[in-house]
């Protein structure tokens, strides 16, 4: 190796490839280079499973053209020795955004909320943006891509981050020398999602999660529908969603949960998604290994928390302090569980931490072979690039780095990064270095020359008998300069030299009295060997994960028992009564026997002495438990479901469980005439989103009267309707536009199969689906009220359309149309005493329910409030001092009558043979000021127990507090640390926007 | 602005034909009251009991055995529990009628030293709202400003009146200070970036401080042009004003108090104190009553014991501490009749029956300075007490029979039970 020759050369062969070789040139004779280049004596990770001892890669046109232990040497090869070096193939990087400018946002205030696209010949919504091409717009960034070099990449595929359908993206080579020609490796290599909107438009829809997933199905069956020639019109959009529907599909989320959502979407529509993830795939493998996705996971591992203001360390939950220990595990879990992974840079704030976190990653646990996978191979699979890059192998660009040592040991640094053949110097070569102490001869006078950081800010101290002489240095491009000044400062001497031995400095100069002078440097010993400055943390012992991962988790999930409840007093909501002294037992999650139990084999008997035991409390109108709760962008909004939205994270689920809550109906808000569909859920604390569904629960929507979707309470005066008038004709329009819709289908279906194939299909649309589905009787609606003419107007639009309304929730004048709502059939789920906080309110009173229970109407109180639902005994015990019903009907209103309310009451909602568990022990009278639920038990395995939760107080006291210690010893040992952050709980009601 | 006259018509034309409560007459009869359970307020029970009423006070107060004076009327209230009339501490009652409509509210005054804002004359005796306090036994509260850094005066009224001053049961009794934050976090976003605010919570404690100083000055000189905001002050300095100084956090809690004594307020009282619990040792050097929050709230972080809101009241007693429900929060002003089941939730969670009821009787009238009049069930107190077929801190049982204000009689009928009747009339005519 000739270390000099090529030092400062960053690139060897450059006048060689500068033109396509079909180009005309006029600047000289068109010459055709053949050069080679053969690089060996290194260890050669072909791919991440084979590797060859001292091997010999031979490089032609940026193409590596053989790869082998004893590959004959052409003749006209560049050789290149890397003994005891190890190349590996370049690290890919698949979600960036990489010569691409950000786009800054336009946004529209709740004043002026812009409803409709702007862009006209492309698809109904703005952030749909399928046609957008990232190549167009794509400038080669030489600064990043230096950047991305020296962390080891080779290739990018870069995409513009705006939008929910994206459009596509551009893989490139970070070849500095050649054009795009060169290195656009692919013009359209994916193409791109997210659930974000794009800055480009304002308009609002979607303005949730839920809206954005209801969105890209909605793209996906109009894609097809467009594909098969159905449309009357041109759709830009819509065609670019067609044309590229054979590339890979990357997904970008930002949040554990949207990981998830995206995977469903996917697995729906038999996509394999490449999902960006987000760190913490560990808390939800098993639901992710069940959708299987592709994931590119980043490695942006939190720092430490610094824990220095007590203050502040309070209001940090366990959930962020475990993250702290255990996102460096994430990697392995997902490699464990047999998920196909990628990592990504793309959420590092500094791309120079990417090799040093998964390193860590492989200290967690990653096997390095995974490791170096994730890195080359499976990118490279994943956009569809196998065989041209990722691997050392015959026929693959030339994408290689050079390093020091196994590339993920600590110490090993990546001294070169070759793009397509071309040379990149990342560490220069320590050979190169003239770090260290010399003796310096000039004219039999002995100076002492101390030379540092030669590599890149160079500096020189000269001494003669411990006297410091003023020095400056240069060291550029071999040569090195020295000036120096005698002990009185006035006089210079000027030395200059091309290094050619290291330990041995020769050159000439001017002296002080200016006269040439030859002068000699010999190495007397080597500077003390630099300190690796990599700190050792300290590897921390990874914490148990917990379900939820927060303080109140399970470690392991409760599960049904053999449990008699004995000589408790029995509230059967049944023909029974009240039974005293009773006993109910319990099997396989459900209610085996109530009564005089003496045969109860196998259980465990819990006494119930004192105690009284009913069934669950059901809150018929809930917004606990989800990420987003409004689908405000357009007046109905029938398309969006709250269960693709369930969060069952929310700690609010475990509080209701501690006051006594086994089913909940999580309601979209009261945003729009036509809410969106819901949710009915059992909390049961630690399942997975899809686990808390309550099976085959019959499905509901929420639909909104008053001024809620009139916008009156706030400054929006654009969206129709404005007046209950106007919500009037939302229904009308709705049901009647459903009504010809389902009508268009039956036409086309019934249609004989000859005039079928010429028929145009019609569209397929969500909304108009569910639309559909309420006429047919197979959903039902729960509809927020107020005032009696709305009321009143609803249920007779209803009969228009041979339609029952199921619930009337809120329904607070429901007493006024106590007897229509009997004639209408509809159900009444009220609040036991709010009013007063807006004017429809007014008229509200506490009596509410005695009257229409009164009436005959079926009965529920509901919360519509994370804080009241833990209470609902007590809002039922309101129904008995407002109007006087009696205590067990009163104990009905939160029990019983939701479950019928909900169609669900033949399997919850009393104590009878054969009906699920879902039990709670009260320690007094179920609707006493006094009573506290003591354990709440759903399908038969105790969710909620009040010693239990008292207990892991103390255990969530005592981790937080090993983790502060943790925290501390990591911030002494120099690791980084980051300010606390509260994560805040939102709250959520029938009006909260997201 | 057309909206704004509709919404005002709208207003005009709902509350024509309901109107509150009259307000009852002059009781000129004395009445004895036999028979019921009586909670005193100070903890005490007595069973059997004989309580006189006479010129709007309570004059003799024994067991049915013992009653020495003749009276005009008696009601036989066996097998009923009398009560000393409930008192809402920090209330907004009277002060907005409907939360979302703007012109029905009298709260939101701008500026940041205002102590020379007084709620008492914007109070609406006629609310709708406040008449529906007393058929749960609520029947007086302390209304509060609640806007600015001082925010202003309150006032203690009871809840059958014609106007504000016959509501006043004492005018501008206490003074308000919301303390600054010490920590800030956006609203927005669901993880915030938590960090001690240095620069603003010192500059606001040090602005706070001056003004304290300066009205403090202006109150010992005599000064020739009048400064109305120091000079409504000047109770403060005496001792004849509370300062109730509301804040939250632990860390707020200590700097406020020490600020206050430095500033040679003399009587203090903490409003709120969800972290109050942290701190309870200082409190107690300190001997500052607390307003405690209600429990029907949810406990400020993730994990934090899910029932630290229903254990509130018990950990400050336990530590010595004088305390009484604060019935702000979401909701307040219609939330505010549900005072005696807060009351019953910290019974539930440890506070003893007796004691829960004097949380909001006897406690609450020595912490706003009442406790001469009303509170208790004390010989010379008036004779604002009611009647309830049951425990009154629980929802089934709370049936009220009989209420009196100062000795009279007072309607327990609402525009609610009259709608109730209404309804319930049409549905019998069926």
């Amino acid at each position: 190796m000739k270390p000099i020759q090529y030092f400062f050369t960053f690139v060897i062969s450059f006048s060689t490839l500068v033109a396509q070789d079909y180009f005309p040139t006029n600047k000289g004779v068109k010459t055709t280079n053949s050069k080679q280049i053969l690089i060996t004596g290194a260890i050669v990770h072909i791919n991440p499973l084979m590797q060859l001892e001292k091997g010999m890669i031979l490089i032609k046109n940026g193409r590596i053209i053989d790869v082998g232990t004893s590959i004959e040497i052409p003749r006209n090869a560049l050789v290149y020795h890397f003994e005891g070096k190890h190349i590996y193939p370049s690290f890919i990087e698949l979600h960036s955004s990489f010569g691409l400018a950000a786009l800054k946002g336009s946004s529209s205030g709740r004043r002026s909320i812009q409803y409709q696209a702007k862009r006209k010949g492309y698809y109904w919504n703005d952030h749909i943006l399928a046609d957008y091409n990232s190549h167009d717009d794509f400038k080669y960034d030489p600064k990043k891509a230096k950047e991305l070099r020296a962390s080891g990449f080779g290739v990018v595929n870069s995409h513009r981050k705006e939008g929910i359908h994206r459009g596509t993206s551009v893989l490139v080579s970070l070849n500095d020398v050649q054009n795009n020609g060169y290195r656009m490796l692919k013009d359209r290599a994916a193409q791109h999602l997210s659930f974000k909107k794009s800055n480009t438009s304002g308009q609002y829809y979607p303005g949730s999660i839920m809206g954005a997933m209801a969105l890209i199905r909605q793209v996906y069956h109009d894609a097809k529908w467009y594909a098969n020639g159905n449309a009357k019109n041109k759709d830009m959009a819509l065609e670019a969603v067609v044309n590229n529907s054979s590339l890979p599909s990357i997904f970008e989320t930002s949040n554990k949960l949207d990981v998830a959502r995206a995977a469903k979407i996917g697995y729906e529509f038999g996509k394999k998604y490449i999902i960006k993830a987000y760190g913490n795939e560990y808390e939800q493998i098993n639901t992710l290994k069940k959708l299987n996705p592709h994931l590119l996971v980043p490695v942006n591992f939190p720092n430490a928390y610094d824990v220095d203001d007590p203050f502040l360390v309070q209001k940090l939950s366990l959930n962020q302090m475990r993250y702290w220990n255990q996102a460096p595990a994430n990697p392995k879990e997902i490699a464990n569980a047999g998920i196909k992974f990628a990592f990504t840079s793309s959420d590092l704030k500094n791309i120079k931490d990417f090799l040093p976190n998964i390193r860590k990653a492989v200290q967690y646990g990653l096997s390095p072979e995974r490791a170096l996978a994730a890195l080359t191979t499976i990118p490279a699979q994943l956009i569809n690039q196998k065989g041209e890059i990722g691997e050392l192998r015959k026929g693959a660009l030339a994408n290689l780095i050079i390093t020091n040592g196994p590339v993920f040991n600590k110490e090993t640094e990546i001294e070169q990064n070759w793009v397509q053949g071309q040379q990149h110097i990342i560490k220069p070569i320590p050979e190169n270095t003239i770090d260290g102490e010399y003796d310096l001869n000039i004219k039999d006078d002995l100076y002492k020359l101390v030379i540092s950081k030669s590599e890149s800010k160079i500096s020189a101290k000269i001494t003669q008998d411990s006297t410091k002489l003023k020095t400056a240095t240069k060291y550029i491009n071999g040569w090195l300069t020295l000036r120096f000044s005698d002990s009185t400062n006035t006089k210079f001497a000027q030395l200059k030299s091309k290094i050619n031995n290291v330990n041995n400095l020769k050159g000439d100069g001017n002296f002080f009295d200016g006269a040439l002078i030859n002068w000699n440097a010999d190495k007397v010993e080597s500077t003390q060997q630099k300190k690796v400055e990599i700190k050792n943390e300290v590897l921390q012992k990874i914490l148990p994960i917990t379900y939820p991962n927060n303080g109140f988790g399970y470690k392991t999930l409760p599960t049904s028992e053999n449990i008699l409840f004995a000589n408790v007093t029995v509230w059967t909501n049944e023909e029974e009564g009240i039974l005293e002294n009773a006993s109910v037992w319990v099997v396989d999650g459900k209610i085996k026997a109530v009564g005089d139990i003496n045969n109860a084999q196998g259980a465990r008997i819990i006494d119930g002495t004192g105690k009284h035991l009913t069934s669950g409390i059901i809150d018929e109108h809930s917004h606990i438990g989800a990420s987003s709760i409004n689908e405000g962008g357009h007046n109905s909004s029938a398309e969006v479901t709250i269960k693709d939205v369930i969060n069952p994270d929310d700690i609010n689920l475990y509080r209701n469980l501690s006051g006594g809550v086994t089913t909940l109906q999580i309601l979209h808000g009261s945003a729009n005439p036509i809410g969106g569909r819901s949710a009915i859920i059992k909390p049961k604390w630690g399942a997975s989103a899809d686990g808390l569904l309550y099976p085959n629960a019959d499905p509901y929507i929420k639909f909104a009267l008053g001024e809620n979707v009139k916008q009156s309470n706030w400054q929006s005066y654009g969206r129709f309707p404005q007046t209950r008038m106007g919500v009037e004709q939302v229904f009308t329009d709705y049901f009647q536009r459903a009504k010809e819709y389902k009508a268009a289908w039956r036409k086309y279906n019934n249609s004989p199969k000859k005039i079928k194939s010429k028929l145009k299909v019609p569209r397929y649309d969500i909304e108009m689906e569910t639309l559909v589905e309420i006429l047919d009787g197979k959903r039902f609606i729960s509809c927020h009220s107020y005032v009696q003419s709305e009321i009143n107007m609803l249920m007779k639009v209803a009969d228009r359309f041979g339609v029952r309304i199921n619930t009337f929730t809120h329904i607070l004048e429901g007493y006024k149309v106590a007897d229509k709502m009997k004639d209408h059939g509809v159900g009444g789920s009220t609040f036991s005493d709010w009013w007063a906080y807006k004017f429809e309110v007014n008229d509200a009173i506490p009596y509410n329910g005695a009257i229409m229970h009164s009436q005959g109407v079926t009965v529920a109180f509901n919360s519509d409030d994370s804080e009241m639902s833990r209470r609902l005994n007590q809002e039922a015990a309101k129904a008995v001092k407002y109007g006087g019903v009696s205590e067990e009907d009163a104990w009905k209103f939160v029990t019983l009558n939701p479950a019928k309310l909900l169609h669900i009451d033949h399997e919850v909602g009393s104590i009878k043979v054969g009906k699920s568990a879902d039990l709670v022990l009260w320690s007094n009278h179920p609707m006493s000021i006094y009573s506290v639920a003591e354990k709440t038990m759903i399908d038969g395995a105790i969710y909620y127990d009040l010693n239990r939760a008292t207990a892991q107080v103390e255990e969530i006291a005592k981790e937080k507090n090993k983790l502060i210690q943790d925290m501390l010893l990591a911030k002494n040992g120099g690791a980084p640390t980051q300010k606390p952050k509260q994560k805040k709980i939102v709250e959520f009601h029938c009006e909260t926007l997201d | 602005m057309k909206n704004y006259i509709y919404i005002l018509l709208l207003l005009l034309s709902c509350t024509k034909g309901f109107t509150q409560q009259t307000p009852a007459a002059n009781q000129n009869k004395s009445i004895l009251i036999l028979g019921a359970t009586a909670h005193i307020g100070d903890g005490s029970l007595i069973e059997n009991c004989a309580l006189g009423i006479r010129a709007g006070k309570i004059v003799e107060i024994t067991t049915s055995d013992l009653v020495k004076n003749q009276y005009d009327k008696t009601i036989n209230a066996k097998g009923q529990h009398l009560y000393p009339g409930f008192i809402a501490a920090n209330a907004t009652v009277g002060m907005v009628e409907i939360d979302a409509i703007r012109p029905t509210n009298d709260l939101n005054e701008i500026g940041e030293y205002l102590p020379h804002i007084r709620t008492i004359i914007a109070y609406n005796a006629e609310s709708k709202v406040v008449e529906s306090l007393r058929p749960n036994g609520i029947l007086s509260a302390q209304v509060v400003p609640t806007r600015g850094v001082i925010c202003g005066s309150s006032s203690i009224v009871q809840l059958d009146a014609w106007n504000w001053e016959d509501a006043a049961l004492s005018i501008d009794e206490g003074l308000h200070i919301n303390w600054p934050r010490a920590y800030l976090s956006s609203r927005r976003s669901r993880t915030t970036d938590l960090k001690y605010n240095q620069k603003s919570y010192e500059e606001k404690i040090k602005s706070l401080g001056e003004f304290l100083k300066e009205s403090l000055v202006y109150n010992q000189t005599q000064s020739k042009t009048k400064h109305l905001p120091f000079a409504a002050m000047k109770d403060v300095f005496s001792g004849n004003q509370t300062v109730y100084i509301h804040a939250d956090n632990q860390r707020e809690i200590v700097d406020a108090i020490q600020f206050l004594k430095e500033h040679k307020v003399k009587k203090i009282v903490l409003v709120g104190g969800k972290e109050a619990h942290l701190i309870t040792n200082f409190l107690k050097e300190y001997d500052i009553p607390v307003i405690v929050s209600r429990p029907h709230r949810l406990p400020t972080q993730e994990d934090q014991d899910i029932k630290l809101p229903f254990k509130m009241a018990k950990i400050l007693m336990d530590a010595g501490l004088t305390i009484t429900i604060d019935v702000s929060g979401r909701m307040e002003r219609m939330n505010t009749r549900n005072l005696p089941f807060y009351a019953g939730t910290f019974a539930a969670y440890g506070v003893p029956k007796e004691k829960a009821v004097e949380l909001i009787t006897l406690n609450a009238a020595k912490i706003l300075g009442v406790e001469e009049r009303l509170g208790s069930l004390t010989v010379g107190k008036d004779a604002t007490l009611f009647l309830s077929l049951g425990d009154a801190l629980d929802m089934r049982t709370n049936q009220l029979t009989h209420a009196f204000i100062g000795g009279k009689n007072i309607s327990l009928e609402t525009h609610q039970t009259e709608l109730w009747k209404r309804y319930m009339e049409k549905y019998s005519r069926k």
